[in-house]
């Protein structure tokens, strides 16, 4: 019983993943664009959200959805005067400008927060829980799988039942024709940034309820979102939910034996999954 | 006459290499022209400078008396010229249904056509709709591309090689679909290498060598080694 218990509790934990990976994919997906910043932009999320919790006392969760437009705009922005002139055949420039934005964000954090570890107040909510069937299931790891699932099927429905969706993936496919269809491949590029925006602020609003944050741990968040993207295959939204699953699950498992195995064990299995299907599990037909 | 698309003097260059020496060309309200010529001749850069692919100086290129040699693909479009490109490049991500609608992505101009006139035009899409655009064979990935560039109803069609690579007779299905796109009131730039094709739909032709514009006229006023001269030099 306790080896079930471990294994829906890393389920669970997977959605967290998930949540931290969705937006990093979605961009790769769409501009093969590697974020390096997208764990540092997580942690300005969270930060952001309890700057308007402590100004105004607002719950966590209207919080968040305040700073949805403000991270959207950013993301857009930050697409539209800084990415999208970085981007094109060689892969480096974007790197480089990512990994920059990484350290000037993490220092920026620092200068305004200092290093003091923090957390968005829940209240009780973080510490409920419910039985079904003899397991106790936190009601906060709930809430952030039932998050997931519904980021990555939102998402699903916009690539594949909106003009935008078309968009996107005909852009993906081929940003001169797209042009001749009258698309804007930078306009889209911007879009696509804000929308992945919107997901880091979903991912910023458990990270700061779940467990204390200060502004070095965006990188390790990266690690944890590029696995799950790269198990997933690249540019499969549902594969990157699978992918987080899988880290979840290595992780809880792998603390069950030994409570220092906990981080390796997700490694591990990201490194067996390459291993076995380079590609990832659900990698896209056509690459 | 008064032009609804006028190049004058364009010249079009990739780096060091000169593609177009001064090309005049001007395209009638309605009226279809056949550009022929042999490979490297300079019609792709052509189409390819008109549909805002490649930039220009802003008065090379004229549609409806505005100068847009200098605009960028997405706002050609906007503005009514749609491409046919060369090689089909259908989305492979998207079904032929979502091929077809990313035409109208950014233009929603009311006109004739529409999904269902579309698959009016070429009835075998609507039995492939679902299927992945690339899933399908030549002729029918090629008449994907001519519907997709439809959906915007565009004021100017620009046909890029629709018949390469394709079988004698599946070429005859997709030229059928010419007369009925007249109809509906687009002008046309047909790019051709098969000059028979060329002959029959064309109200005008331009056949060019070198990036040079060499013969232009109707049809049935071109002779036989006029062409032959134009198209591969005047043998001396």
């Amino acid at each position: 019983m306790i080896w079930v218990d471990t294994v829906i509790q890393g389920i669970l934990l997977g959605g967290l993943y998930a949540l931290f990976a969705a937006g990093l994919s979605l961009v790769f997906g769409i501009m093969r664009l590697v974020n390096l910043a997208h764990g540092d932009l997580i942690v300005l999320g969270a930060y952001l959200i309890l700057l308007l919790v402590t100004l105004t006392g607002l719950s966590p969760f209207i919080a968040a959805a305040v700073a949805m437009p403000l991270m959207f705009a950013l993301g857009y922005g930050l697409q539209k005067f800084m990415l999208n002139r970085v981007l094109g055949e060689d892969i480096l420039p974007p790197l480089l400008v990512t990994f920059g934005l990484s350290v000037v964000l993490q220092n920026a954090l620092l200068e305004g927060y200092s290093a003091d570890s923090q957390r968005i107040q829940a209240g009780s909510l973080s510490t409920a829980s419910i039985e079904l069937g003899g397991i106790n299931l936190g009601v906060m790891p709930l809430l952030t799988f039932a998050s997931a699932v519904a980021v990555i099927f939102a998402l699903n429905q916009l690539f594949y039942q909106t003009s935008l969706g078309r968009a996107f993936r005909a852009t993906s496919d081929d940003a001169t024709t797209a042009s001749l269809m009258g698309i804007k491949p930078a306009g889209v590029f911007a879009k696509a940034t804000g929308i992945a925006m919107i997901i880091v602020t979903i991912a910023a609003l458990y990270l700061g309820m779940r467990s204390n944050f200060d502004p070095s741990i965006g990188p390790a968040r990266l690690v944890y979102a590029f696995e799950a993207v790269i198990i997933g295959g690249l540019g499969s939204l549902w594969g990157t939910l699978a992918g987080g699953v899988i880290i979840g699950v290595a992780q809880t498992l792998g603390a069950a034996i030994n409570p220092e195995w906990q981080i390796l064990a997700g490694h591990v299995a990201f490194l067996f999954v390459l291993l076995l299907r380079p590609r990832g599990l659900f990698p896209r037909a056509v690459d | 006459m008064n032009a609804l698309l006028e190049t004058r003097g364009l010249t079009a260059r990739y780096g060091d290499f000169q593609a177009l020496f001064g090309v005049d060309l001007a395209l009638g309200e309605g009226e279809t022209v056949a550009i022929i010529g042999a490979n490297g001749a300079g019609k792709t850069t052509l189409m390819r400078s008109i549909a805002g692919v490649l930039q220009n100086p802003p008065d090379s290129i004229r549609f409806e008396g505005r100068a847009i040699g200098a605009m960028p693909a997405d706002e050609i479009m906007a503005m009514g010229i749609a491409m046919v490109p060369e090689g089909r490049k259908l989305f492979p991500s998207l079904s032929v249904e979502e091929n077809l609608l990313i035409g109208t992505y950014g233009r929603k101009t009311g006109g004739y056509w529409s999904l269902a006139t579309v698959y009016e035009l070429f009835p075998v899409l609507k039995e492939r709709r679902h299927a992945p655009g690339t899933a399908l064979s030549g002729g029918q990935q090629q008449m994907v591309a001519i519907g997709r560039a439809l959906m915007s109803n565009p004021r100017v069609l620009l046909c890029d090689e629709i018949s390469l690579g394709l079988a004698p007779v599946v070429i005859k299905d997709i030229y059928k679909a010419v007369p009925q796109i007249r109809q509906a009131g687009a002008a046309m730039i047909v790019v051709e290498q098969d000059i028979a094709q060329a002959m029959a739909v064309a109200d005008r032709v331009c056949c060019m060598m070198e990036g040079r514009v060499t013969l232009t006229g109707r049809p049935d006023e071109l002779s036989r080694e006029a062409i032959h001269n134009a198209y591969f030099g005047a043998v001396a």
